[in-house]
Parts: C-alpha cells; structure tokens; sequence
C-alpha cells in the first residue's frame, strides 16, 4: 500500500476511509453498547451477542480480551471502543492510561503536568520506529 | 435583518459537562476550568442572542459508521440530549429557530455547499457542553435561553473538511444569516478542541504553544489560519485536535477585523487542552 502522509506520525492511528471499512461492524457493535438494554444482553453472554456483528476473527478475539490498541490496529476508532470500555467502568482518561502503557496514575499525573510534550513526538524516527 | 454580532469558540469536553451535572466545579482540578468561563457568562447575559448557530461535532451518537455527511444542519424543531452510554445529561432540549435554519439550508445549497438536512436528529455533549459552559447550570425542566441551529461537521473518519473549506462555508452562512429578514442578534460558536489525542500511544499530546498560535491567529490573521493542513493538525495538536477546523466556520463568519474581549487557556481537562476565545464583530 502507499504510505500515507499521515503513517510517519508516532503511536497514532488515524481513522480514515481504509480504516473505518476494515472496522465497520467492529465499530457498529461497540456503539451498540450505547444503550442499556444491549449492555445487559452483551454483558449477559458476550460470545452470543458477539454472533451478531460478523467482524474478522481477530477482531473478535481483541473484543473478548480487551486489548484496546489491537482493537484499534484492526479498525476500531477510539469514539466507538470507549463504549466498550464505558461498559467495564473505564473512562476516557482510565483508557488513555492503559493505552498508553503508562497505568492509569501516572498517566493522570502526566496530563496534570500539561500533558505530553509535543517534542521527540512528532515523527517515528524519534521513537526509534520505522 | 438578521445580524451576527459575534463569535465565540469554545472546547466540548465531555467531563466537563460531567463536572456541571455532579456539581464538583468547585474542586481544585476543575477551579481553573470553570474560573475562565466566569466573564463569558456575564458577557453571554448581556448579549442575550436571539440565536445561536452552533458549529460542533458528533461522537457516533446521532451518526454512528452507517452514515457519516461531512456537514449536517439541524432543521427539525427541537433536538433532545442523547444517551452516550451513560444516561442522556439533565439539560433541557434543544430549541431550534426552525424558519431561520430552513432559510440557511436553502441559501447554502444555491451558494453551492450541499449539506445534509436533519429533521430528526438527538444531540450529544459535543453541543450541550459549550451551551452549559457559556450559560452557566440551566435546570432540565428549564430552557435555554437561547434558540439554537445546529451544524454537525464530521471530524470522527478522516478526512475532516479542510480548513480553507470550513472558512468559506463560514462566509455563506454569514450570508445566509444576514438575508433572513427578521431583526435577530445571533453568536455564532465553533466548539472542540484544541490540542488532544484520546487514542493509541501517543495519547496525553498536548502542544501548549501550538495552540496559543492558534488563539492569535484567531483574532489577527484567520486566513493564515484556513491555510493549517490536516497534518499539521494530525501531528502537532493530536489526532483528536483536527476539531479545531469546526473554528474556522465560526471565524469565517465574523469580520475580518475583529475585537477579541475574552481568552481563556487550561491545561487539563481529562485528556484535554481547553480553549475559549470571544470574538466581537467590530460595527
């Protein structure tokens, strides 16, 4: 695939047109948990109400095991898996904190510092990636 | 004739209207968040709009990944808050100026930008947060004080409209406005950002500076700022900061010399940096 302007950006994944069709029905089962009634019914029995949504098999299995990076690597858009996390009880910033590596704590302390610094953060060469 | 008499931009954080709704602004963290609001609210009393046409985005809420238009107007008569997942927030619906927003979608469509028309459409924190920020608690059973059009600009799938985009549209809008025939003082509001990325490893970005120029840029020179690229916004303020084209539809709108009577910077709120800025249309 060409690369795009935007892959040089570290530890971002930009949700655009190949994304957002790689991740549809990923997605469309997230913000069904919107509502309770489908929290209830998907916290009652994930696999069955997973059956639902024919998302890829690797999709799935990042569903069941809450790996909140992986779910986006595969399509997912922050906007739609912080539905899922909402239902476990995890907030935005309790998310940012795990997706990040850094725990929740010290990634609360770090924004109360004026969150992350922009500098060594713009392009992957300073995060020693391709 | 309708008359635009200012701009107002503003941040949407979510956990700020979480803040309002459980009455904990008085606490250390959010002190400085809500302080910076205190001028905005006695400003917004004595302008007392007729209208307020709302540039924000929605989070999936009423356009999930079925159906994305990149810009959508408000046309029905009124727009209940939505539940994002965690019950709607105890504000009152929202009250459109249906014969005016009617008026505006036809205007823009002749002056060939092809929005998307809602009847029906609920609203989320996206537009509710800056209404409570600027007008202070309003009781659920109570009303707004203003009316409200809202326009819903797609910034979740990239890409977001451009920025040059965004500017102009500002400017048929301020036509469409300004050729409706009743005596109306409207505020135009361009909401979210500024610098923030909720997602994957770089999430917590925050470019302090970068946005300060974005402030300035505001005020003296908009068109330099229509001119900012997507990656600009992608990498110095965050995948999430791209919001801040929904500013430059507020600024087009406005003269091009204007008098800014408020500004107001924050760092954090959540994940996020707030910014606020007030801009007077000069007579």
């Amino acid at each position: 695939m060409t690369e795009k302007e935007y892959d040089k950006i570290p530890g971002t994944i930009v949700f655009d047109a190949d994304k957002s069709r790689e991740g549809y029905h990923l997605n469309q089962f997230c913000i069904s948990l919107r509502l309770q009634e489908n929290r209830d019914a998907f916290n009652k029995n994930e696999e069955a109400y997973l059956d639902a949504y024919p998302m890829s098999k690797e999709q799935r299995e990042a569903v069941l095991k809450r790996e909140w990076n992986l779910l986006l690597e595969l399509g997912g858009n922050i906007y739609y898996t912080s539905k899922l996390a909402a239902n476990d009880g995890i907030n935005f910033q309790n998310l940012a904190g795990r997706m990040t590596g850094m725990g929740v704590d010290s990634y609360r302390e770090m924004m109360l510092k004026g969150g992350r610094s922009i500098e060594g953060n713009r392009d992957k060469s300073e995060w020693g990636e391709d | 004739m309708a008359k635009i008499i200012a701009g107002v931009g503003c941040s949407h954080v979510p956990a700020i209207g979480v803040a309002m709704d459980t009455g904990i602004t008085h606490e250390e963290y959010w002190k400085p968040v809500f302080e910076g609001f205190k001028k905005s609210r006695e400003w917004m009393k004595k302008q007392n709009p007729d209208v307020i046409f709302l540039v924000y985005n929605d989070h999936c809420t009423a356009f999930d990944a079925r159906c994305i238009p990149t810009f959508a107007l408000g046309c029905g008569v009124e727009f209940q808050p939505a539940d994002e997942g965690w019950g709607p927030r105890p504000v009152p619906p929202v009250k459109n100026h249906q014969k005016m927003a009617s008026h505006i979608a036809q205007s823009l469509v002749l002056n060939e930008f092809d929005i998307t028309i809602m009847n029906e459409m609920e609203v989320d924190h996206g537009l509710t947060v800056p209404l409570s920020v600027m007008f202070g608690d309003i009781k659920q059973n109570d009303e707004w004080p203003s009316l409200v059009i809202p326009l819903c600009v797609n910034v979740v799938q990239y890409p977001a409209p451009t920025g040059n985009r965004c500017y102009n549209l500002g400017k048929a809008i301020r036509r469409a406005i300004e050729s409706y025939e009743e005596d109306l003082n409207v505020i135009i509001f361009g909401t979210g950002g500024m610098s923030h990325q909720l997602q994957y490893k770089r999430a917590g970005l925050i470019n302090s500076d970068w946005d300060k120029r974005f402030l300035d840029l505001m005020t003296e020179d908009p068109v330099g700022a229509s001119q900012i690229t997507h990656l600009e916004y992608l990498r110095e303020t965050g995948s999430e900061g791209i919001e801040m084209v929904m500013w430059l539809i507020m600024r087009g709108a406005l003269n091009e010399n204007v008098t800014e009577v408020h500004r107001h910077y924050h760092v954090p709120a959540s994940n996020t940096a707030v910014g606020h800025i007030i801009l007077e249309n000069n007579a």
